[in-house]
């Protein structure tokens, strides 16, 4: 079973509306259907070439085994750790040496890494706060898009976005499209405005509205620019005093493309606003984002959502299992 | 990284000094030590097993310089390997003999087009050139918009004709404008787009083939993985692209992804974009790129021509000194002397490590004249001083201004540079990469800007 939205979602006391039948039935008629088909085909195909790998178990399959982790973007020591380990327990005879056997227990193993501090988004808060954070073009903004349409279509909430990109040429006007098409507030400011004042101003209304989640979009920033770190802290800060208690969540979206600087991405912006957890975005690409299993390994921080498209209802909840599984294919 | 690669080559290698020759199994341990290092740095995975396999074939039975030791000889060869795949000296884009040469740029979502057609924008407008842009992405939202804010800071003419209509058509339609208007050049900015998006790559063909353009650019994220392989064949197929623009250098990626590009698709990489400003884009150098994925600056050729100058002794010297944040204005009276025995200014300060990414330093002029007023300066300060340049008060600095024929503020400018730069120098002995701002104000001699942000 992969993992459910009320899995990954903690509402607290907050009762979602039961979605409208109609965009259920229409949903699970277009695109459910469609991604269901897609995603066992994928995962059927996966499972045919990782139980390949180990068709013999010796020293080649360790090998293709390396191979196949590093090209998934795993990293060399989250890598050599999985290796030892199954390599260990293969010896040990704790797992049998059947091609089979080996390959369930690699699932097993990926998947329990890259549950290393799994837990649900914090939604429940008065208003709940969710900051996004990340690197420019991860895909900050249409994830926020995704999210703010799931809580407001699906689950009924009302949602209040903050345009805190008060950089970026037309960011807000993206958001703003977003923010439209998912049905939730939008506040924003004059260009090179103050993105705490934005924030601030969001959470502000969103009080004043009753309304129940306020999802804040900051300026993409590399992580090495300090004085754009320190921005954001401040962001996270101005938040806090407004809300104590407040971001409830920070999520940092790391593209699925990335190698291994997105270890120091995750490093770097857990350091400045204590980030709780990983959106993994663009993979329905070819990439595979093993750098989150290094990131969950390495920082403790585990992917919460994935991104598979750039429509609105292209983001899912998070299955280690599955990740697993993907990342083994060809 | 370089540290810890040639750290580790040294450890590794610590028994060949004495035998002069690399053995077989000195070789396969340093491939090991090579092949993680590359791994670290994004370099795809298939393209270190053939090169640590060209490598091992040149370390092997090679002669250890007596000089260097054996960890800093195969650093020097894995070096020079690298840069001659990433491909000697760099290109240029290729001008059209008459009407508005075309540039069609592509990539994936989020690899930074946009800002990168802005850049090149503004790059060719410096050489005099009158640039027009045509707003391709209909899909992503805002995008169009993006496009006619930055393309006007750039100065470009931005041609767009909202989202409603076929990408194929708005291009096609901007490059008759381009020629009714005779613009000297036509960069079309198009949408992200997945490599494996056949629709979307189909789109693309037909934009390719509708402009005919004279340099398809590759857009890609200096940060990508092992993905970045299967991305560029897939664009070299549909895109035909000639050449890549490489963005967000300015971060601390290693950009293996390049070195991979190169020697996938022998794609040159012709741009790098390092910087949130417009100016941050300038032809790439891929032999810097090269020391940056080991992470070494131009360090090899820095030890390179210091060999020349400087004896090994005076070197060693020196590098405590900077270990030990001792530097005195006395060494650096004697460091610039020695530098500039070996050439012009500007280009050495590129060659410091953890600096290849300050790409703004690049083309930095070195004032020659300043450098002489410089020396002038120190040698009218007392010994004492130059130990220690905290002692110099105002009266002190208006006495060595007069002695020097210098004016007060030059010698304040002096003190404060020599400051800034043992800051530095602190920051990269504990391995932090400078700030490639504080850099650049060092060389410019400017006090850093107080931006409320950017
Ligand atoms: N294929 C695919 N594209 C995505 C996904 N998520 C985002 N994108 C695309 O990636 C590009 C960048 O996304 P944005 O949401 O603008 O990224 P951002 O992080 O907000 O960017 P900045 O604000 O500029 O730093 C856009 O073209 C998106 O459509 C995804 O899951 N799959
Ligand atoms: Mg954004």
């Amino acid at each position: 079973m992969p993992t459910a939205w009320e899995e990954i979602l903690d509402l607290g006391t907050r009762r979602a509306a039961a979605p409208p039948p109609q965009a259920e039935e229409e949903r699970r008629g277009v695109f459910r259907r469609l991604r269901e088909s897609l995603s066992k085909s994928r995962r059927a195909l996966a499972e045919e070439i990782s139980a390949s790998l180990f068709d013999r178990i010796d020293e080649q399959a360790w090998e293709r085994l390396e191979e196949a982790l590093i090209l998934a973007d795993a990293g060399v020591p989250t890598t050599a750790a999985v290796v030892e380990r199954l390599e260990h327990e293969v010896e040990a005879g704790m797992v049998s040496a059947d091609g089979e056997a080996v390959h369930e227990r690699l699932i097993e193993i990926l998947a329990e890494v890259a549950s290393t501090g799994r837990g649900p988004i914090d939604l429940s808060g008065e208003p709940a706060v969710l900051l996004m954070v990340g690197v420019n073009g991860t895909g900050k903004t249409t994830t926020i898009g995704k999210i703010a349409w799931h809580l407001s279509k699906e689950l009924g909430l009302s949602v209040v976005l903050a345009a805190a990109d008060t950089y970026r040429a037309a960011a807000a006007e993206q958001l703003a499209e977003w923010a439209e098409r998912a049905d939730a507030d939008l506040i924003r400011s004059v260009p090179g405005g103050d993105p705490g004042a934005v924030a601030f101003d969001a959470i502000e209304a969103a009080r004043a509205r009753g309304a129940d989640v306020v999802i804040v979009d900051t300026a993409g920033r590399l992580h090495t620019q300090g004085n754009l770190m320190d921005e954001l802290a401040k962001v996270r800060r101005v938040i806090g005093k407004q809300l104590p208690g407040a971001p409830h969540e920070t999520l940092i979206s790391i593209d699925a493309t990335t190698g291994q600087n997105g270890l120091r991405q995750a490093k770097v912006f857990s350091d400045a606003v204590e980030v709780d957890g990983v959106v993994l975005t663009k993979l329905d690409g070819t990439a595979k984002g093993g750098i989150v299993l290094a990131i969950a390994n390495e920082l403790g921080i585990p992917v919460k959502l994935i991104g598979t498209g750039e429509s609105l209802e292209d983001l899912r909840p998070f299955d280690p299992a599955d990740f697993a599984r993907a990342l083994l294919s060809e | 990284m370089f540290d810890q690669l040639s750290d580790r080559l040294q450890e590794t290698l610590s028994e060949v000094r004495s035998r002069g020759k690399l053995s077989e199994a000195d070789v396969d341990a340093a491939m090991r030590e090579i092949r993680l290092a590359l791994l670290e740095a994004d370099v795809n995975f298939k393209v270190v097993k053939s090169f640590t396999a060209t490598l091992k074939e040149r370390c092997l039975g090679s002669e250890v310089l007596g000089s260097l030791d054996p960890g800093q000889h195969v650093v020097k060869i894995v070096n020079e390997e690298l840069t001659a795949l990433m491909g000697g000296v760099s290109r240029d884009l290729t001008f059209a003999q008459s009407g508005p040469t075309v540039i069609l740029m592509a990539g994936l979502q989020g690899s930074g087009k946009t800002t990168a057609c802005a850049k090149l924008a503004r790059h060719l407008g410096a050489s005099g050139k009158d640039v027009a842009l045509a707003a391709c992405d209909v899909y992503r939202p805002a995008a169009v918009d993006q496009l006619v804010t930055v393309g006007e800071q750039a100065g470009a003419h931005v041609y767009e004709q909202g989202t409603d209509r076929d990408p194929v058509e708005i291009a096609s339609w901007a490059l008759d404008r381009a020629r009714e208007e005779g613009r000297d050049a036509l960069i079309v900015d198009t949408a992200g787009r997945l490599h494996v998006d056949e629709e979307m790559m189909a789109e693309l063909v037909r934009i390719r083939k509708r402009t005919k353009p004279h340099d398809v650019l590759l857009v890609v994220d200096a940060m990508t993985g092992q993905d970045a392989v299967g991305v560029a064949e897939s664009f070299a197929e549909a895109a035909e692209f000639d050449g890549v623009v490489m963005t967000k250098l300015d971060g601390d990626a290693r950009g293996g992804a390049a070195l991979s590009i190169k020697a996938v698709t022998g794609k040159p990489i012709l741009f790098a974009s390092t910087g949130e400003k417009l100016e941050a884009f300038d032809r790439f150098h891929p032999d810097r790129m090269a020391s940056r994925i080991l992470g070494m600056g131009d360090v090899l050729s820095l030890i390179e021509k210091a060999e020349q100058q400087v004896d090994e002794r005076q070197a060693l010297d020196l590098e405590e000194k900077l270990r030990r944040d001792q530097l005195t204005l006395e060494d650096f009276l004697q460091q610039m002397r020695q530098v500039r025995k070996m050439g012009p200014l500007s280009g050495l300060i590129g060659m410091l490590p953890g600096m290849g990414a300050a790409k703004q330093l690049k083309g930095a002029e070195v004032d020659e004249g300043e450098l002489d007023r410089i020396e002038a300066i120190i040698l009218s300060m007392t010994p004492g001083e130059r130990a220690n340049p905290g002692m110099i008060n105002g009266s002190r600095r208006k006495r060595i201004a007069s002695g020097s024929g210098a004016k007060v503020q030059h010698v304040n400018q002096l003190v404060k540079q020599f400051d800034q730069m043992r800051k530095l120098m602190r920051q990269m002995a504990s391995g932090k990469m400078p700030d490639p701002q504080q850099l650049a104000q060092m060389a410019a001699g400017t006090p850093r800007p107080k931006m409320r942000r950017r």
